[in-house]
């Protein structure tokens, strides 16, 4: 019969007319009282008594609350985390980085918690400009010192504004993520849920070196 | 009373909505019939092969994403393919089978943006094309989860790959492959009986098979007509000899045979994947830093390591002079191959025609110009 196909057809657009949403309103969605009072952790009349101008728009349905979608904790976000103590300045990073858009400047006299007398960073700055988020600067680290972000959020006006600093590094959000850190999977540490590791000690190492290892390089090698 | 008439000469693109990329035509028509087509391209240039030849081995990997960006796991495969004969390396059985499993979800997700293509240029706007997105969508989530990046993924890495896959992925691999064959049948449904498909593809731009085999086009086009030639059945690399999988055929070699050879080659696919899951075992999943380190250095010499890609036979020929870096870097892009054959396939074609052939292709112009 001919126009058999067409109305097969009809058919399954109407099968995923009534079928769940699959996109997601990023950064935010309307929604209606009871979901707006659930966000705010009360229920629905203690929410509007609350607040009665936001319990009158949610009324209306026109409360939002944001949204995102669920991320793996492997992904490789655009801010860097960065444990200071920890880096010897050696800049594996720098050599590694496909693009060279990691610049490091040390000196000599700064203090390392895993390696003792080290260099001391005056100048640590990365063009997320022109990063391509590879991540094989992270892959490069020897001591796990620099982790790849979670967070995706870093729009700006400006170009310069695209360079993280040293110091901005020191204050950036410490939640990293597991790429190339097994030791964050083992532990199932997820980075959109969990705390913030502000403990250097809690980062682990994905290569932990063992204790004979240590005597070798502290102890014998330094007679 | 005769009318007097006259070749007209169009300029389509670089920038237009349906070229697939910024690829220009200058196109010939007689009335409505094409008598000549001049593909122009190289608006995509990016230098990758020269750029190749100043970073080190592993670095290379970032630039392999950006060639096909619609299956970049399957570049990145290919490359490592090379890399590994170049260096002797012998790889991890469990990072090998990973990247085969890795490679096939990518070889669906790209047949599914062709054909969702394609049936948008056939002028089902957006609806197909919204289905296939939303699998794809699925298979991207689990690439972060592998990789954490959805298209440039760098997730191999010489020997192997370069992290375990998670625990959440294997029960969302096997969800999803419960899921995807209704998917696709839903899409067949949907349009492979439509009688407005086969009117506008049955019969046009056809490649007979003689003509495809002296152009050495390769892939699902030269499949679609009925020559039966698929690397990972004629030349096993990885662990390819180890998997049973079928190999769809069809002889008449126009519009709609390409159409129906990457429908079904996804079905065989998730055959393909389903036995790699099953024969995967514990291990590491590549060489020990000490046995490939960071900085690989092969000894001089050259070696080309070929897939079968998406699109086609992808191949990269590295030679090597004894340094950290190539000396050159080579691709064989199967878009810019199957290519070719375009000004033949679409002589004497209607100009309705044009970019329905030209999407059957399945090109990205990422490769194409590199």
């Amino acid at each position: 019969m001919p126009g058999q196909g067409l109305i097969k057809g009809l058919g399954v657009t109407m099968r995923n007319f009534v079928r769940a949403t699959h996109t997601v309103q990023y950064p935010d969605r309307r929604v209606g009282l009871l979901a707006a009072a659930k966000h705010a952790g009360k229920n629905p009349v203690s929410f509007i008594a609350s607040n009665p101008r936001e319990g009158i728009k949610a009324m209306l349905f026109m409360a939002s609350i944001p949204e995102r979608v669920e991320q793996a904790t492997r992904f490789r976000g655009n801010e860097f985390t960065w444990f200071e103590t920890r880096c010897t300045g050696c800049a594996s990073c720098a050599k590694y980085c496909p693009l060279g858009i990691i610049k490091i400047v040390t000196h000599p006299g700064g203090i390392d918690v895993q390696e003792g007398e080290s260099y001391a960073i005056d100048v640590f700055d990365i063009d997320t400009g022109r990063c391509m988020f590879c991540g094989l600067c992270v892959e490069a680290c020897p001591y796990d010192a620099l982790h790849m972000g979670s967070q995706f959020e870093r729009g700006n006006y400006e170009r310069n504004n695209l360079v993280i600093d040293v110091d901005e590094l020191r204050s950036n959000l410490k939640q990293p993520s597991s790429w190339y850190r097994p030791q964050f999977e083992e532990r199932k540490y997820n980075p959109f849920k969990d705390e913030q590791i502000e403990d250097h000690h809690d980062a682990g190492r994905h290569e932990q070196p063992s204790d004979e290892d240590l005597k070798r390089r502290w102890v014998d090698e330094r007679k | 009373m005769t009318v007097k008439t006259e070749p007209i000469s169009i300029n389509l693109g670089p920038q237009h909505p349906s070229t697939h990329g910024v690829f220009r035509f200058r196109v010939t028509f007689d009335g409505e019939e094409i008598i000549d087509v001049e593909p122009i391209f190289g608006y995509l240039h990016r230098g990758s092969e020269k750029l190749a030849e100043e970073r080190t081995y592993q670095q290379v990997v970032t630039l392999t994403d950006r060639m096909d960006y619609v299956s970049s796991m399957l570049s990145n495969q290919a490359y490592m393919l090379a890399v590994e004969k170049l260096c002797g390396i012998e790889p991890s059985p469990r990072g090998v089978w990973l990247r085969m499993i890795a490679g096939e979800l990518q070889r669906i997700a790209s047949h599914l943006v062709a054909v969702g293509f394609l049936l948008q240029d056939l002028g089902s706007w957006g609806t197909p094309l919204t289905y296939v997105m939303r699998e794809r969508e699925s298979i991207l989530s689990m690439f972060e989860m592998l990789c954490g990046a959805r298209i440039t993924n760098s997730y191999l890495r010489p020997g192997g790959v370069f992290m375990d896959a998670p625990d959440e992925f294997w029960p969302t691999l096997h969800s999803f492959l419960e899921e995807l064959p209704h998917r696709i049948d839903e899409l067949e449904n949907y349009l492979t009986g439509n009688e407005i498909i086969f009117a506008r593809t049955k019969g046009v731009a056809v490649l007979p098979p003689d003509v495809a085999v002296n152009a050495s086009i390769t892939g699902p086009m030269l499949r679609a007509s009925g020559v039966d030639w698929d690397l990972r059945h004629r030349d096993p690399y990885d662990f390819y000899d180890q998997v049973e999988f079928e190999r769809p055929l069809h002889t008449a070699g126009d519009n709609f045979a390409r159409y129906w050879v990457r429908m079904e080659e996804m079905r065989e696919c998730i055959k393909i994947i389903r036995q790699c899951a099953q024969k995967i075992e514990p291990g590491p999943v590549r060489p020990s830093h000490d046995e490939v380190p960071f900085l690989v250095r092969p000894p001089a010499g050259d070696a080309y390591g070929a897939i079968e890609g998406s699109k086609g036979e992808l191949g990269f020929y590295l030679v090597s002079d004894g340094g950290i870096s190539p000396y050159r870097c080579h691709v064989r892009a199967p878009s810019l191959i199957n290519l070719t054959l375009l000004r033949e396939m679409l002589i004497g074609t209607l100009m309705g025609d044009l970019f329905v052939s030209f999407g059957s292709i399945d090109l990205n112009m990422g490769e194409v110009d590199r």
